[in-house]
């Protein structure tokens, strides 16, 4: 095969790939202007959005679906409660509302334990916070309205952008691992960097969304040149061993975490960027910032691959992750791919950071409660290599989420990280690695 | 500032019986890490186990020693359900597998569907019956010059750092003969060790149940003044019971014990200090509560700053130190 | 052929021709069709070979030529896509390393492993097989393997004195200087009384002057009655002590002989002396074919 009937077919590919992630991000950045132009003031502040709001729950089982009318100051709204049972109306004012149910849909065998109680209120003078929330008391085991493959699907979806999440932080910590051979158990901390900055940028100085993105990756682009410039680059010259490296990541891991918590407190945050608006497609509801989140970390995971197999740079960083010496052999600066290795990889973890404050919350130590899950989804699709981890974060995603339909919820983590402990027990270079002798 | 109390409570951490239990959970892992080099980042599961059966067995009506019983013979078998897949792990393949089992354990004890039999995120309490009842030590209080306890507390202390001491005395054994000498071996070459005859899996299994059973006795000890709480068994212990390891000496019998001391008596200084600096107004961009995540803080930088320029601790010697791969 | 010789290759092969695989009146280690593919590459190929009891044999080849890797698939550290090898009769395919010194088998490395944080008298003591002491619940208590430890700590002394090791029996092992750590791991093989010890180059750095009384030692070793085979690179080493010369090249085994006979054959000149420089090694080993075959030079011997 010829050079010259080799060039067209490059030239497709990348037109393609470069089509592709020009398509995601452009969808995701108009998704996040429409959420903002609603009026002046940004709505990133839950505070200033006034709600009444409820959760229908009986017996444990969550009604989806009910329809709840919320009458009172010049406001008149029905709405259905969404999957978790849960209902909410926007209002304008701090005034007196009369909430209804619609009795006619409620599912089956469920009824009110006071029948007269249909209707609940709030008062003007109980308005304490900026969320008023009204439950009504219920008997009976309702029918699971939701059907399997309804509640499958729905958690595919879930689990492709939890997966996308985590692609964006495993891809960092997969190269870091193949061009340094360090396992760096900070790496959480890079993620929950971007979702503090989030928090900070977009609730506290009500930033818009693009700009919040902007200097997320700033942030984390400098942690990671910091970092290596100061900390990891200096170890390795001494001839530190990957081993105590490893161990002086774990004690950095501790002393930025509670630095985090030492400014930021313990209690959650929220970051919603204004896109908390629920999209229906077919029976799957998502938030637009889950939407958001699933095109925006498609689209910088494609443009990564582009600059993986396209640029110079992109071919360097693989070689030295394959073969150190070996790419320095013929010429490549090995400090230097290094230093944008880690740059990118801690912008892009803290990117997905920001992802993970719109899709879950902000918290002191979000990134690290993920960290073993971005561990089992690099070691899962082969340690060192970049495909690898995105193979391995949509399989640790789907996982997770799939796994809370057979498994109590709080255990969700624990059938990922069982699966990782499996595969570095029986094929430990994971799905895309080279097999090495291990151990 | 009252130094006294700021003093003495620092000197009461030394032979503070939760002291005893750090010392003995790292004496485990001296025999994992420092003299077998094995990578274990899942001490927090061998206490977890360790508190955890000898509670339930408590609440259960079991006698003291058949509770104790119970702990270590789950101490035992989790040593083969991880031992037996994982200890051809390559060193930081082990260490990343000990903290992924650490957690699933967590995660299983605390999920609400176990509630019944462990307490949940609630964790379980009142278990110290059995052991109160065998305390031969007349009611009253004690003055012990820093701190005046009760009949429990000294009985607790007591029979803690004479645990400590037995181990200590059954690893210096231990490690001076012949089967000690193979641990080094394998801790630095394995196959050198094989073709030497010797069947390396198997004194790694031993080695491993060895730590593992220290660091469920310490999970007892651990819970002998307290209640048991899921969350103290978080991946936070395992890198407390590390930075007090590599501070006494990895490959030392009472590194570990000196370790453990040094290293509660800096936090409950560093911690006094600071506590009172904020209270008394000296000190005004800190709350009290962000005093003990300072705590934390220190630790992890102890940890780093240990590694990279004393990673054989107080009392190791470097030349023996060896971190393998 | 002098008389000696003649009478050599007898007691070694009786009345057969040597030939690559050719059997042995008294075999200690016998291999059948063993093979073993690293991806694209036929790392080994061996038919047939059988290491004759109470020799001192020398196994050389090129370097790549895989006695290692052949060393390696004996000995259990790596396993090979086919074949079957035996010891003294006991098929050995499949069992675990560590069993094979009880056999009476024990090898030494290329990359030497002397365990450089212990001492060198810990490293001796440590190779003895069969110790009390190492068992968990005996160790605990001293009295029980004192004596024993006592014992290998004599036996000890008086290896490495032989070797020359013995002031520096307290330092740790990772102070001894390339050759030094040879001599040892040499040293401590002996502890595990072998019949056949498989040393991995053992003279590689190791200085002249030491070189010689190794050479003594080994020869001890067959009067002792140990069968001995060695991977070599030291032709002038291979000739003054070897009984029996196996040479291997691209895995396969291409000659075997008296020293002399072996080291005057063209495949060996070609393979060690390159007469063959501008073409593939694999037409002296009769991998590959010529179109038309020119005639080599060889110098005479």
């Amino acid at each position: 095969m010829t050079l010259a009937s080799k060039a067209p077919t490059t030239l497709i590919r990348t037109m393609v790939f470069a089509l592709l992630s020009a398509i995601f991000l452009a969808g995701s950045l108009a998704l996040a202007p429409a959420a903002l132009a609603e009026d002046g003031t940004e709505q990133t502040e839950l505070e200033s959005n006034l709600v009444v709001s409820g959760t229908l729950i009986a017996d444990g089982v969550k009604l989806s679906g009910v329809s709840v009318r919320v009458v009172g100051a010049d406001i008149d709204e029905t709405v259905e409660s969404d999957s978790n049972g849960k209902w909410e109306v926007a209002v304008p004012l701090k005034a007196d509302y009369t909430i209804s149910l619609d009795l006619s849909t409620l599912p089956s065998g469920v009824e009110l334990v006071d029948a007269a109680g249909s209707e609940l209120n709030v008062k003007e003078s109980d308005w304490l916070t900026s969320t008023s929330t009204r439950n009504f008391r219920f008997v009976g085991a309702a029918v699971e309205t939701t059907s399997l493959t309804d509640q499958i699907l729905q958690r595919l979806v879930a689990g492709l952008i939890f997966g996308a999440l985590l692609a964006l932080a495993s891809v960092g910590l997969s190269l870091i691992f193949g061009t340094t051979g360090l396992s760096n158990f900070a790496h959480g901390e890079a993620v929950t960097l971007g979702g503090i900055t989030a928090w900070v940028a977009g609730t506290i100085y009500g930033m818009p969304f693009p700009v919040v993105i902007l200097i997320g990756l700033a942030v984390g682009a400098l942690s990671g040149f910091l970092q290596n410039r100061f900390l990891w680059t200096p170890l390795r010259n001494r001839g530190t061993k990957i081993v105590q490296m490893m161990i002086v990541s774990i004690g950095l891991s501790i002393v930025i975490r509670y630095i985090y918590l030492f400014f930021i407190d313990g209690t959650t945050k929220s970051y919603t960027g204004g896109l908390s608006g629920v999209i229906a497609i077919g029976p799957i509801r998502l938030t637009q910032g889950s939407m958001l989140t699933f095109f925006m970390a498609i689209g910088v995971l494609l443009l990564f691959a582009l600059f993986l197999t396209r640029t110079r740079v992109g071919r360097a960083t693989r070689a030295v992750s394959d073969n150190i010496s070996l790419a320095e052999a013929s010429g490549i600066d090995s400090g230097k791919i290094i230093q944008i290795v880690w740059i990118l990889g801690s912008a892009l973890a803290a990117l997905g950071g920001i992802l993970l404050a719109l899709y879950r919350q902000v918290s002191w130590a979000m990134g690290f409660e993920i960290l073993l899950l971005i561990f089992a989804a690099v070691t899962l699709g082969g340690l060192g290599s970049a495909y690898g981890a995105l193979l391995g974060s949509f399989i640790v995603g789907i996982l997770v989420e799939l796994s809370a339909l057979v498994l109590p919820a709080d255990l969700k983590y624990a059938s990922a990280l069982f699966l990782m402990i499996l595969v570095l027990i029986f094929r430990p270079q994971g799905v895309l690695g080279t097999k090495q002798r291990v151990g | 500032m009252d130094f006294q109390s700021i003093l003495f409570n620092a000197i009461n951490e030394i032979l503070s019986p939760t002291t005893a239990a750090y010392a003995l959970a790292a004496m485990g892992l001296a025999v994992h890490f420092g003299y077998t080099g094995l990578l274990n980042f899942g001490q927090a599961a061998y206490m977890l186990v360790g508190s955890y059966g000898f509670a339930i067995a408590t609440i259960n009506g079991w006698p003291f020693f058949g509770a104790v019983a119970v702990s270590l013979t789950l101490s035992l078998i989790l040593t083969v359900v991880l031992g037996i897949p994982t200890l051809r792990l390559r060193a930081d393949y082990l260490a990343i597998v000990t903290i992924g089992a650490a957690e699933i354990l967590r995660y299983v004890i605390t999920t609400t569907g176990m509630t019944n039999v462990t307490g949940g995120a609630e964790g379980i309490s009142g278990f110290k019956g059995t052991f109160e009842a065998m305390n031969p030590i007349p009611e009253g209080t004690y003055n012990l010059g820093t701190i005046i306890i009760n009949e429990y507390d000294l009985w607790l202390r007591i029979t803690g750092w004479s645990l400590v001491t037995l181990v200590a005395l059954l690893l210096f054994l231990l490690m001076r003969s012949p089967w000690g000498r193979v641990l080094k071996g394998i801790r630095e070459d394995e196959d050198a060790v094989r073709s030497l005859g010797k069947n390396v899996f198997v004194l790694k299994m031993q080695a491993l149940a060895i730590g593992g059973v220290l660091g469920s006795l310490a999970g007892v000890l651990f819970v002998l003044p307290r209640a048991v709480q899921p969350g103290n068994y978080a991946t936070t212990l395992t890198f407390f019971i590390w930075t007090i390891l590599l501070l006494g000496g990895a490959a030392t019998i009472l590194g570990p014990i000196l370790g453990a001391m040094t290293f509660w008596v800096l936090l409950s200084l560093t911690q006094g200090i600071l506590f009172s600096l904020v209270d008394s107004g000296l000190i005004e961009f800190m709350t009290v509560t962000q005093v003990g995540q300072i705590r934390f803080m220190l630790v992890g930088l102890l940890l780093m700053l240990l590694v990279i320029y004393r990673p054989q601790g107080i009392l190791g010697n470097k030349k023996e130190m060896s971190f393998g791969v | 052929m002098s008389k000696e010789s003649k009478a050599t290759q007898k007691s070694l092969i009786g009345d057969l021709k040597p030939s690559p695989g050719v059997k042995k009146v008294d075999p200690i280690l016998v291999a059948d069709g063993v093979s073993k593919r690293y991806g694209g590459l036929q790392a080994i190929d061996v038919a047939h070979v059988e290491i004759p009891r109470n020799a001192i044999v020398a196994l050389i080849g090129p370097n790549g030529a895989g006695k290692t890797t052949l060393f390696n698939i004996l000995t259990g550290f790596e396993t090979a896509d086919s074949g079957d090898w035996s010891f003294d009769g006991k098929p050995l395919r499949g069992k675990a390393p560590h069993l094979l010194p009880k056999m009476g088998m024990v090898r030494t490395f290329q990359l030497t492993k002397v365990l450089g944080l212990l001492t060198v008298m810990e490293n001796m003591k440590l190779a003895s097989l069969q110790q009390i002491g190492e068992r968990l619940l005996a160790s605990l208590f001293p009295f029980f393997w004192r004596g024993q430890d006592k014992g290998l700590e004599v036996e000890a002394t008086d290896i490495l004195r032989r070797f020359k090791l013995l002031e520096k029996q307290a330092d740790f092992a990772a102070g001894l200087s390339g050759g030094q750590r040879k001599l040892l791991e040499m040293a401590r093989a002996l502890m595990t009384h072998p019949k056949l010890i498989m040393l991995d180059e053992p003279m590689a750095g190791v200085n002249p002057a030491l070189t010689e009384s190794l050479l003594d030692h080994i020869i001890d070793l067959k009067k002792e009655g140990m069968t001995v085979l060695f991977v070599e690179h030291d032709v002038a080493m291979v000739r003054k002590i070897s009984d029996w010369v196996i040479v291997m090249a691209e895995g396969k085994i291409v000659a075997e002989g008296l020293p002399d006979e072996v080291l005057k054959e063209s495949a060996v000149i070609d393979a060690y002396l390159g007469s063959h420089q501008d073409s593939d090694l694999g037409v002296a080993t009769g991998r590959i074919t010529l179109p038309s075959t020119a005639k080599s030079t060889r110098s005479s011997k």
